[in-house]
């Protein structure tokens, strides 16, 4: 089933009435002066889930991973261009990327539980951040938000390996929405699940996305077009294609995306003639 | 070729290739038998000579009417060095022992783990980080006895207003010096088993890189660290040349007072005993081995109980 989405229109800005809460400008990705990623301009919109799609390599994961400035651990890695959130671009040279990574969270590919008990999986965000109201009552709110608190509130000092990977997700999501966060980014948050765990991540996506504004990297195009409201469609640079390079090649409206997409490329990629 | 022949030839073949195999397990099942039979002919002189001056039991023939002395074996543990065999015990040795592997511990735990965290964690990976890295790799496998040098002219001649020449200290920070690369290495490999999803997961919570450490990456590493540590521990208290090098005493009467102390280790004391012509003095330096063997095994028993204990598979 696909969402209608208030927006239309095939530019790279969203609706003026749309409220912009991260705002790509001019943003290239070096990995020791190669060239990854070149000039991606993206206005992603509050309360909405917007997927990153394109095929293998393309630059997808690098450019989530420049939202929060996670790309800053990989030695060689360079980023130019902005990235404004709340009225603040996130490379300006006095910002902290620790204070960045505490306001937009992230879930990866793999569940990456701490191998501690599930409480001190979500507690230890807020506590590392100084959180000063009653932490037994945001663990249970945050595990409650990640639909997860009724499989595990009679263990929550069980080890959080012991959980299905789907719960483990559950519980990274939780965790991610502890130290609250209002956009938390996902690095293809299903690929390493089975089809009913990646059903339960869907579902819980949509609820979330009332609170919370999602960046959601998308291997496969059917849950991006299940899930998104936006869609922004990445590809290698075609005019060179020896350099892998990552270019934006088509965002807006997931619906107008997947069922009148502006650019040839596009349509060739969603009809699945290229992957 | 019809069917059958085949058949043959591929089963001909297939007996020569086992038995091939046959013969590898063979030729390591001997390697390891050796191995074994010579470490327990080992264990068994020293005991045959060591155990009844350590424990000297009535009847041991007659293993269910056991009955020790065990006066002698508590004597042999607190008696100082002597000339006549029969009241000679390793009172020092044991105090000195412990006393400096106990001051080697405050040296070189901190300083290992913490470059070994520096390493792993914050040095940017340039050429400088790869020769130290090299540099630990062969410092570790350099000859005890160079580092015995190194303490003679550095801690006990060049600081000898500080360590007080021949003492414990001196001992001690040689003896750092010496176990402090198999520390950086152990806590290095530890740091390195635990995968880069958990450094990711910390950090982009918003943890600073030493809260990830500190909350993280540590505990994790823990047990393996401890691991290296331990066995880096077991083998001081086995080395003897650095310890002989720097001048530890081979008689000492009297427990060392304090950090600038004279004193001696077990498997100089050892070496002393087993070095006078009196067969006596054979029996004592195999009881003291025994003690030394107690000491070695329960440490590294106690490193495989951590390893076990906390082993994480990711």
């Amino acid at each position: 089933m696909m969402r209608m989405s208030p927006m239309a229109g095939p530019s790279v800005s969203v609706a003026p009435t749309d409220d912009v809460v991260l705002s790509i400008r001019n943003l290239s990705v070096y990995y020791n002066d190669r060239l990854a990623v070149r000039d991606i301009t993206l206005d992603i919109p509050r309360n909405r889930i917007t997927a990153l799609i394109g095929p293998s390599g393309c630059g997808k994961s690098t450019l989530i991973r420049c939202l929060n400035r996670m790309n800053d651990l990989i030695p060689g890695a360079r980023v130019s261009g902005e990235v404004w959130y709340h009225g603040q671009d996130i490379y300006a040279p006095h910002v902290d990327p620790v204070e960045v990574r505490r306001r937009i969270g992230m879930v990866f590919q793999k569940p990456n539980p701490f191998p501690k008990s599930i409480y001190e999986n979500v507690a230890f965000g807020p506590r590392i951040n100084g959180y000063k109201g009653d932490l037994d009552e945001l663990v249970e709110r945050c595990l409650r938000q990640a639909a997860l608190w009724d499989e595990v509130k009679d263990k929550l000092r069980a080890n959080a390996m012991t959980l299905s990977g789907g719960q483990q997700q559950r519980l990274c999501i939780a965790r991610a929405l502890a130290t609250q966060p209002d956009v938390i980014l996902m690095d293809e948050p299903t690929s390493a699940l089975d089809p009913i765990a990646t059903l339960k991540i869907e579902e819980l996506m949509r609820q979330l996305v009332q609170y919370y504004t999602i960046v959601v990297v998308n291997h496969n195009m059917q849950q991006a077009a299940r899930i998104s409201d936006m869609t922004a469609f990445m590809s290698i640079d075609r005019t060179n294609p020896d350099a892998r390079i990552g270019v934006l090649v088509e965002y807006g409206p997931t619906e107008q995306i997947f069922t009148n997409p502006a650019q040839q490329e596009t349509e060739d990629y969603i009809s699945g003639r290229f992957s | 070729m019809d069917g059958s022949s085949m058949w043959q030839e591929v089963s001909r073949n297939l007996r020569w290739r086992r038995g091939k195999g046959y013969l590898f397990e063979a030729l390591g099942l001997i390697s390891i038998l050796v191995g074994l039979f010579v470490l327990f002919l080992l264990f068994y002189d020293v005991m045959r000579d060591g155990l009844p001056r350590l424990i000297p039991c009535r009847g041991q023939a007659a293993f269910p009417f056991f009955q020790c002395d065990l006066s002698v074996t508590v004597k042999f543990l607190t008696s100082f060095p002597s000339r006549r065999p029969e009241e000679a015990g390793i009172a020092s040795a044991l105090v000195g022992s412990v006393y400096m592997i106990g001051v080697m511990m405050l040296f070189s735990f901190p300083i290992g783990i913490g470059a070994g965290i520096y390493l792993e964690e914050y040095a940017p990976k340039n050429r400088l980080t790869h020769l130290i890295q090299i540099s630990l790799a062969n410092l570790a496998g350099v000859p005890s006895i160079i580092y015995g040098l190194l303490g003679l002219q550095l801690f006990v001649r060049a600081l000898y207003n500080i360590t007080g020449g021949r003492s414990v200290l001196s001992g001690a920070l040689t003896m750092a010096l010496l176990v402090m690369p198999l520390i950086v290495i152990a806590t290095r490999e530890a740091i390195r088993a635990v995968p880069d999803e958990i450094r990711q997961a910390s950090l982009a919570l918003g943890a600073t890189r030493w809260q990830t450490v500190w909350h993280h990456i540590l505990p994790y590493a823990m047990p393996g660290i401890l691991t290296g540590a331990i066995l880096a521990v077991s083998r001081a208290i086995g080395e003897t040349a650095p310890l002989i090098t720097i001048g530890a005493l081979t008689f000492v009467a009297f427990l060392p007072e304090g950090l600038r102390s004279p004193f001696t280790v077990l498997p100089i004391q050892i070496f002393n005993w087993v070095s006078r012509p009196q067969p006596e003095f054979a029996h004592a330096a195999a009881a003291g081995i025994v003690v030394l063997l107690v000491i070695l095994l329960s440490m590294n028993a106690t490193a495989i109980y951590l390893r076990n204990r906390f082993e994480r598979r990711w």
